[in-house]
């Protein structure tokens, strides 16, 4: 029933997807484009720490090692898919040596490592200049092009993008939705314990890590196309703290709650654009108030509203 | 003579200047229930954890079924049919009931790449629908491990300890914080399910009543050495048993 309830959902939602930016302008198909591009990334942190329980202050690097490499390749003139294949297996791989630290450390330890990962990775974009292009970045990335179809245009784009992440998002469920999803949740509760019951640890953090790292890839192969131009500011520590609030407010270890916290996080700021100055602020206030009352996220928070009426009724009845 | 489930061979271990286990040797026979007793301190844990692969120990060694495993890690001697509970709860409290039993034998179907590609419960929600109705869980099936009572807690360890079908299980203090009808409950589930299966167990235990009516034979430890061995009412009457730990 829950799974049926689910699936309308997705299917109202893919279909609002469908005609969102229909009439708009091209701004509106950026700012969507950018948001599924960061959900992406947000789903990827979400399985190394909501699942796993390993936090990460390096998605914004792993985005970078995706741009970059999708970039370079692109400026070539090799095709999109490649570079993509490129960046998603770069960062797989990177994503398994960051791994191994998170065998040896936790929680705030981890975080420092992590994000040390993360200045080291801005500061050879920026001082690579034979490779990365240094403070001027690498610009021009053509948008990639579907046997006839191009994807230049913004709306053509998008939808592409919609199709990535969708798929993204599908292959992301089948991993969490299989064995290795309660696998991972059982890792986060009490690895001593899952590794008595026969759980091979190492090799579960460093997967967490890997295919996390990877959807990082991923949405920085979006990211060059989408943008057309990167440079190391884009893939800063701020990134990956603004990557870790996208998931957080959204529900950590929630499917969903990445989706929606990267929503809060790039459409709410353009919602609240018409209090001109003080929008910042009162994006920050909510999310204050938002992360007291109710540390579960959006997802726990509609939870929690979807389980008054039966709390009530409840209540009622004793 | 068949040769013991379990050996253990000269294990030593030190923490610093303070030695938890001292040149500690004994076996346990297939389908025997060894009971472990001793003042808090006594190296009962530690020497748990060497034979599980938790703490790697000084020197000695230990065999199950003849098969050296020191030093292994948790999860191969788990794979190869030692399970555990703890002496802190160790549920997965964000997981129902079902799913934390479900997952105390996943582990042990096909290769980690299969399992990727498995059916979520893994073929399993029948064998653990089973083991929920041994251990009388069914009223909670469903509920998160984290919301349910402490002596209904004890029982999912339990049960996950059993799910995999292990021959030998060491349970730490299986009796801690447990009401006494919930114990009793618990004593009968195990006597069952070692006549029923014949899986050998060792139990840590400071609840004299639980461990002298379980166990058929009785192991004391101090100061990280055994003081005493045999059977239940033999130890009870040992006086330096008496004197280190049951009191006169």
């Amino acid at each position: 029933m829950r799974a049926h309830r689910e699936a309308i959902a997705v299917a109202v939602v893919v279909a609002a997807l469908i005609v969102a930016p229909l009439g708009q302008g091209n701004y509106i198909a950026y700012l969507l484009c950018s948001w599924l591009m960061l959900a992406i990334a947000a789903m990827g942190l979400n399985l190394t720490l909501g699942y796993a329980g390993r936090i990460s202050l390096a998605q914004a690097s792993f985005i970078g090692i995706g741009a970059y490499a999708t970039s370079i390749v692109t400026l070539a003139h090799y095709p999109w898919v490649l570079g993509m294949a490129v960046g998603v297996v770069l960062c797989f791989l990177v994503g398994l040596l960051l791994g191994f630290p998170a065998l040896r450390v936790r929680g705030h330890y981890l975080a420092f490592v992590t994000l040390a990962f993360n200045s080291l990775f801005f500061l050879v974009a920026r001082n690579e200049d034979w490779l990365t292009g240094g403070t001027y970045g690498l610009s021009g990335m053509p948008r990639p092009r579907i046997g006839p179809v191009s994807t230049s245009g913004q709306l053509a784009f998008y939808y592409f993008t919609l199709a990535v992440a969708l798929l993204a998002a599908l292959v992301l469920r089948l991993i969490v939705r299989s064995p290795w999803g309660r696998a991972f949740k059982a890792l986060r509760e009490n690895e001593v314990r899952a590794e008595s019951l026969g759980l091979d640890v190492r090799r579960l953090t460093l997967l967490a890590f890997a295919i996390g790292s990877a959807y990082g890839g991923l949405a920085g192969a979006i990211e060059a196309p989408l943008v057309q131009y990167i440079d190391p500011g884009s893939f800063d520590v701020v990134q990956s703290l603004s990557l870790l609030l996208m998931v957080v407010v959204g529900g950590l270890g929630e499917f969903w709650g990445p989706v929606l916290g990267s929503a809060v996080a790039v459409l709410l700021p353009e919602a609240l654009r018409v209090t001109a100055a003080y929008y910042l602020m009162l994006y920050a206030i909510a999310v204050i108030l938002l992360m007291t009352r109710c540390p579960g996220g959006l997802i726990g928070l509609a939870r929690r509203i979807a389980a008054r009426p039966a709390r009530r009724r409840g209540a009622a009845v004793s | 003579m068949t040769s013991p489930h379990l050996s253990v061979r000269g294990v030593f271990k030190r923490f610093g200047p303070v030695v938890a286990v001292h040149d500690v040797s004994f076996d346990v026979a297939h389908g025997e229930i060894l009971g472990l007793i001793g003042p808090n301190g006594s190296g009962k844990s530690t020497l748990f954890n060497c034979i599980l692969g938790q703490t790697a120990p000084d020197a000695g060694s230990v065999e199950v079924d003849g098969r050296r495993v020191t030093g292994r890690r948790a999860c191969d001697l788990s794979l190869l049919g030692v399970g555990r509970t703890f002496q802190q709860l160790a549920v997965f409290p964000g997981l129902s009931v079902l799913d934390n039993i479900i997952f105390a034998a996943q582990e042990h179907r096909g290769g980690m790449l299969g399992r990727l590609f498995m059916r979520p419960d893994a073929g399993l929600t029948e064998e653990a629908d089973r083991m929920i109705e041994f251990f009388r869980l069914g009223a909670v099936r469903n509920k998160l491990a984290g919301d349910i009572s402490y002596g209904q807690r004890k029982l999912v360890d339990a049960a996950m300890a059993f799910m995999a079908g292990p021959k030998l299980v060491l349970l730490d203090e299986p009796a801690g914080g447990v009401n006494p009808t919930m114990l009793a409950e618990l004593r009968e589930r195990l006597q069952t399910y070692n006549r029923e299966h014949g899986t050998t167990f060792v139990v840590i235990e400071h609840n004299m009543d639980f461990v002298m009516s379980l166990c058929g034979r009785i192991m004391a430890l101090a100061e990280g050495r055994i003081i005493a061995d045999g059977t239940p009412d033999e130890v009870r009457a040992d006086r330096t048993v008496i004197d280190s730990y049951l009191g006169g």
